[in-house]
């Protein structure tokens, strides 16, 4: 106990500890809370319960290898972490990939927001006592992951964006499986809407909680949908395009009541925006064309290129033993991910192995700003707090 | 904007900031579109105040660390700065011995410095002066060493064998 002075006098505090067993944290978060009755006075979050050292590990695997590295970090954006990892590896190598690869690879990522967004809102939603919105959300981000798994082979960890391309061609069929997704969604997406938006409970629970003003949210360098919400329509997709986003129509939603409320509908209107770009780069995708860069020695030849040339099977010997050198200098690729600015800096010594490796990570930094936005509030605030600044603990502890 | 048109925005900010104090910039680095700025540590506050006060770079998106061991100066410090309303990227760092690995801090310049200055101490051992809240954050607050230093070990534990060596395998 300790004693401090508040605006009606001297009183008593208690620290509570709040995680990191504990299920509205998502993951391994502690904070401890010190508060006056159930009125948050401070709060210090403590991190590290799932640091792994994906950085330090990054630094002694060839590049190629290190790609399954990035699956792990932000478990609910594998594809995100993929591509911001890859292209800082082709802006070192100053690497062209095909315009088809692109394309795909935003329909991957944006696929991949929306799944990302749903479990989100689902696990948000069973938070504040709604447990149907959560086994839709599920329900629909199945269908998803079944998409994952037909065109990478893997559900969660699919490591398919790859140096130079992605891994693989889309599976046969690939069009019916995602033109019946996309057809479905938008229903879907106002099924979840009628239960929450005008719902009472859902309404007192998130508005005007954790509100945080646009010059704070710049200060504490937040990113995403909680910059976003606070008014600022910064996206690092419009303002500084990568992979061919510059080709497509999309609006980016903004906000300016910037509290929890204002994030659920700012998170629902990009599930909206993401079925777009999906629709557009389905139709930009050509059913033929190369999927990843002719790069020897960098890039892996085709299978039956190998079975016929000689050179290639040597180039692909080299590729998976030794790796490939960039040239010395570094690099820093920045991406939107669902969570808001996913950045990737390596710096290279002009070995097969990158000199440093590092990942910005968004829920780690918008996680900085938690104490600003609980400040004063109630407990049961603070969850609706994490919740909507949507951190995935894999990716802050990294 | 085009890839030549951001050349020539961040080529007037590095010649603005040579006008405010011309040993600000020590070395300019262009590397495949991207402008470092490398500035010495004693001017690096003020350098970080400057950019954000009268450059508009109000967001900044990442600060991270190298370590070159055994070249010295073995420790570089890498801020990289956006600047929102002028659509503009540029990277300030500075290069630390690895007898006195310690700057300023550029917590009152960017609060949102706060923990990845944090991370950077933590991780490579690397002290921030005037940092308000200067703790290890992802590692226990006993550990000892810093693991992203290139002579720390990747496997094993300091001292303690790793257990994919064979000799450690056998006992």
């Amino acid at each position: 106990m300790t004693t401090v002075e508040t605006a009606t006098g001297p009183a008593k505090t208690m620290v509570l500890n709040m995680g990191p067993q504990h299920p509205s944290t998502h993951g391994v978060l502690r904070v401890a809370l010190e508060l006056d009755g159930e009125t948050v006075v401070k709060a210090d979050p403590d991190l590290g319960y799932l640091h792994t050292g994906i950085e330090k590990s990054c630094e002694h695997k060839t590049y190629s290898q290190a790609i399954t590295l990035t699956d792990r970090m932000d478990y609910l954006n594998p594809l995100g972490n993929n591509l911001v990892y890859c292209l800082a590896v082709e802006k070192l190598l100053g690497l062209e990939v095909p315009k088809r690869a692109q394309y795909i690879r935003v329909m991957m990522v944006e696929l991949q927001r929306i799944s990302s967004h749903l479990v989100w809102l689902g696990t948000h939603a069973i938070d504040m006592g709604a447990m149907s919105v959560f086994l839709y959300c599920f329900r629909e981000r199945e269908e998803i992951l079944k998409i994952f798994e037909r065109f990478a082979g893997q559900r969660m960890m699919t490591s398919y964006i790859r140096i130079g391309g992605v891994a693989l061609e889309p599976p046969a069929g690939w069009r019916e499986m995602i033109g019946k997704f996309l057809k479905m969604m938008p229903s879907r997406v106002d099924e979840y809407e009628a239960l929450l938006t005008e719902n009472r409970i859902w309404q007192g629970r998130l508005q005007g909680v954790g509100k945080i003003s646009l010059e704070q949210a710049i200060a504490y360098s937040m990113s995403g949908p909680t910059l976003r919400a606070a008014g600022l329509a910064h996206d690092n997709r419009k303002v500084f395009p990568y992979s061919s986003y510059e080709e497509f129509k999309f609006d980016v939603p903004t906000r300016t009541d910037s509290d929890c409320y204002g994030r659920y509908l700012l998170r629902v209107a990009e599930i909206r925006e993401s079925l777009k770009i999906v629709k557009q780069a389905m139709d930009k995708i050509t059913d033929s064309g190369p999927i990843r860069t002719e790069a020897p020695g960098i890039v892996p030849p085709p299978r039956e290129k190998m079975k016929v040339e000689m050179e290639a099977l040597i180039y692909h010997f080299k590729i998976f033993t030794e790796g490939f050198s960039p040239p010395p200098g570094d690099a820093y690729v920045a991406i939107e991910s669902p969570r808001g600015e996913l950045g990737c800096y390596i710096a290279s010594d002009g070995s097969p192995k990158p000199l440093r490796c590092h990942f910005r990570s968004p829920s780690y930094v918008n996680l900085q700003a938690l104490p600003l936005l609980i400040q004063g509030q109630l407990i049961a605030d603070v969850i609706a707090c994490i919740g909507t600044i949507d951190i995935v603990l894999g990716d802050v502890d990294r | 904007m085009s890839e030549s048109g951001e050349q020539n925005a961040t080529s007037v900010i590095v010649e603005k900031l040579r006008g405010w104090n011309a040993k600000a910039v020590s070395e300019v680095i262009e590397f495949h579109g991207e402008t470092t700025v490398v500035v010495p540590r004693e001017l690096l506050r003020a350098t970080a105040e400057y950019c954000r006060a009268e450059l508009e770079f109000n967001f900044l998106s990442d600060a991270t660390s190298l370590d070159r061991f055994p070249v010295e100066p073995r420790f570089e410090v890498s801020y990289h700065l956006v600047s929102i309303p002028k659509k503009l990227k540029i990277r300030l760092r500075t290069k630390l011995s690895g007898a006195d690995p310690t700057v300023d801090s550029v917590v009152p310049v960017w609060p949102g410095a706060g923990w990845l200055e944090r991370e950077i101490f933590d991780l490579m051992g690397i002290r921030f002066n005037g940092h308000p809240d200067l703790r290890r954050i992802l590692l226990p607050s006993d550990w000892e060493g810093h693991p992203l230093r290139r002579d720390y070990p990747t496997e094993g534990f300091r001292d303690v064998p790793s257990t994919y060596l064979p000799a450690f395998k056998k006992q």
